[in-house]
């Protein structure tokens, strides 16, 4: 019985899995036989560097939530790993023809060999040989570069999963930094190329197929990084739900109770860092072919901090929540918002005025809200008091804007984006802490029964 | 078939278990009884594998499990219920379950049948998180939880803590039909006169060590168990 349904669920997953890859190569090539498309599908458009990057990034933040969310092991090292993984591929997959030019300050690289080149050798380098070869040397990179990041979260496993909660974090996010400084190196150029950046090494444009005449006909570059990210969460979801992920749960819940029904903590703390890492690796592979290039610059903490904010407003332990909150999450940074970045000009007084009107409502309706919750709390008055405060603020603004007859839309220029975004993550962490999902799955809301029962 | 020989427990410089020697005979309920701080718990969490101990031996089956560690002890058939039930609170009764079962690789569905024989309550609520069960359904769930290892030598490390006396003696009652059905129980508790009541065996433990021993009925009897932690 148990069991008929389970196999039901993944067959659904699986069409679901199928019909997002299918409608990804739809989307990307509507412009393709369509002549009069909207702005939004043509190639050049927000929406395909949104997709592209939502699939690196929510492939990275699942690793990370099945470390922290899963086996309660809170970790800052992703970006660490991603950086090895990036790197590896980098470095491996630079064809031989452009290795001069990458590496023109270290008079060229000490890797004598590109993995699509080897193939290309066996192969053939042109027509369906050249596409197979740099499919696989991409593949393998690819491997590679989680197989990498895997062996060193090993390596620093051994010491550091000893380490409890906020040393555990610290440990793993100066792993990271180590890292980053290391790969800059000079004396490494040879193989990292130093501080500058390593490129020409096949991106997910690269996967686009064009005829002879060298004319794009089928796009593939959205689809190529959703396949990868498909195949790797649904490992994660494979692995999750096996009985090393029900031990990996146990552990989170309860290292002594888990240990006394033998679950043998070092070996599945290490087994879930390996292979977290593995997957960010992975992930970092990607991220180097999304931004083409590959620099330890940009593999900081904020990045890991990124990843983590995804995984905190997807709600740790949720699989769909941390994807959902990464689509969303890039869509908002990189597109969404990007419109309170441009200066605006209001087009006549009487669009200015409705604009002062629905500030000053939006202001005290903000304030009212804030009130009520005061008076609920029973807070005192210093609450109430500091719930007018923002009333004080937008309306006095709104005041002085009206008074000052500028035409220009207050606020809107270069970097308001990022503080509008820090205040909806404010919002989230102080009022929605569990996240969008909290540990629940979309499946679990097509399974109103069980959780009204539950909720009894 | 569980034989301590002279076991010692330091934590940190402290000597919690002075040298003890006990014996737990195959199919048989044993119990140590001992107020807090005695040294009860510790005895346990050395058997299990879970500290590590500074002499004496441990003997099960004929075969020295001194310093062996836990999944290998579990694997053997020694498995503890730990104190204070410890359910892993946002897994379903289900899933605790199976995590029981980990170092298995067989199939769990007739152990399954046989925990949710003995407790239709975990049956009934199957899908439930564990941390919506009551304290005795806890109980009961860590109890079944243990059971799923098929074990030979059950622990249980003061079962009673924190229930309601009805509770309680429906805990024994189970703990006393497991026992028929061949798992041997070595059981410690606060509650001495339950424990005393079901134990075949019983042993006194005061500051690290054994001061007495006798049937659960001699013991009982005893005047100065009675004065001690009877309360009568």
């Amino acid at each position: 019985m148990l069991e008929k349904k389970s196999k039901k669920g993944s067959v659904i997953a699986l069409v679901c899995i199928l019909v997002i890859l299918g409608g990804v190569i739809l989307l990307e090539n509507v412009s393709m036989f369509m002549e009069n498309v909207p702005e939004v599908l043509r190639p050049t458009s927000q929406l395909f560097t949104v997709l592209k990057k939502g699939a690196v990034y929510s492939l990275v933040a699942v690793s990370m939530n099945l470390l922290n969310g899963f086996t309660g092991l809170f970790s800052l090292g992703q970006a660490g790993f991603m950086l090895l993984g990036a790197y590896t591929y980098a470095i491996l997959t630079v064809p031989m023809a452009s290795k001069d030019q990458v590496y023109y300050l270290f008079g060229g690289s000490a890797v004598k060999f590109s993995l699509p080149d080897l193939f290309a050798g066996v192969l053939g380098a042109e027509g369906v040989g050249g596409a197979v070869s740099m499919v696989l040397g991409v593949l393998i990179a690819m491997i590679l570069a989680g197989l990498v990041a895997a062996f060193f979260a090993w390596l620093i496993g051994m010491p550091v999963l000893r380490l409890k909660s906020d040393y555990l974090a610290i440990a793993t996010l100066g792993f990271a930094e180590i890292l980053r400084a290391i790969f800059q190196w000079q004396r490494l150029g040879p193989i990292t190329n130093g501080a500058n950046m390593i490129k020409n090494f096949p991106t997910f444009s690269s996967f686009n197929i064009e005829n002879s005449a060298g004319e794009t006909v089928l796009r593939l570059s959205t689809f190529v990084p959703f396949l990868v990210a498909a195949l790797c969460i649904a490992i994660i979801v494979l692995l999750i739900n096996s009985s090393y992920g029900r031990a990996f749960k146990a552990i989170r819940e309860d290292e002594i109770a888990a240990e006394a029904m033998g679950i043998n903590l070092s070996k599945h703390k290490q087994l879930s860092f390996c292979i977290s890492s593995f997957f960010a690796g992975v992930g970092g592979a990607l991220f180097a072919m999304y931004s083409a290039n590959a620099q330890a610059k940009g593999f900081n903490s904020t990045l890991t901090y990124e990843i983590l904010l995804i995984v905190v407003i997807g709600g740790i332990g949720s699989i769909s929540g941390s994807v959902i909150a990464t689509f969303a999450y890039v869509a908002c940074s990189e597109w969404w918002l990007r419109f309170l970045d441009t200066p605006t000009t209001f087009q006549s007084e009487s669009s200015r005025t409705m604009f002062i009107a629905a500030l000053a409502v939006a202001g005290i309706a903000i304030t009212a809200l804030l009130l009520l919750r005061a008076r609920k709390k029973k807070g005192g008055t210093g609450m109430m008091a500091a719930a007018c405060i923002p009333a004080v603020v937008f309306v006095g603004y709104d005041i002085y804007y009206a008074m000052s007859g500028a035409m220009e839309v207050p606020f809107l220029r270069t970097g308001f984006r990022m503080v509008v975004f820090s205040v909806i993550i404010m919002i989230v962490v102080l009022f929605f802490r569990n996240g969008l999902m909290g540990t629940r799955e979309i499946s679990d809301l097509f399974k109103p029964k069980a959780k009204k029962e539950a909720a009894k | 078939m569980l034989k301590i020989n002279d076991l010692k427990v330091n934590y940190g410089g402290i000597e919690a278990v002075k040298g003890i020697s006990f014996e737990v005979p195959e199919k048989s309920i044993v119990t140590l009884i001992g107020a807090n701080g005695a040294g009860k718990s510790t005895t346990l969490r050395a058997i299990a594998g879970l500290v590590r101990t500074s002499g004496g031996s441990v003997e099960f089956m004929g075969e020295d499990i001194t310093g062996k560690d836990t999944t290998e002890i579990v694997s053997r058939g020694i498995t503890l219920v730990p104190e204070g039930r410890r359910i892993f609170p946002d897994l379903t009764v289900l899933e605790n379950l199976k995590i029981g079962a980990y170092l298995r690789k067989d199939s769990l569905e007739s152990d399954l049948e046989w925990v949710y024989d003995l407790f239709p309550r975990l049956k009934e609520r199957h899908w439930q998180a564990g941390g919506t069960l009551s304290g005795g359904e806890q109980q009961m769930l860590a109890v079944g939880r243990a059971l799923m290892s098929r074990p030979k030598v059950l622990m249980m490390d003061e079962p009673s803590l924190g229930l309601a006396p009805i509770i309680v003696r429906g805990i024994f009652d189970i703990i006393r039909e497991i026992n028929r059905q061949g798992v041997t129980v070595l059981l410690i508790e606060q509650n001495a006169n339950m424990a005393l009541q079901t134990a075949d065996m019983g042993y006194v433990l005061e500051t690290g060590r054994i001061t007495m021993t006798g049937t659960g009925a001699q013991l009982l009897a005893d005047e100065k168990v009675k004065a001690a932690y009877l309360g009568t």
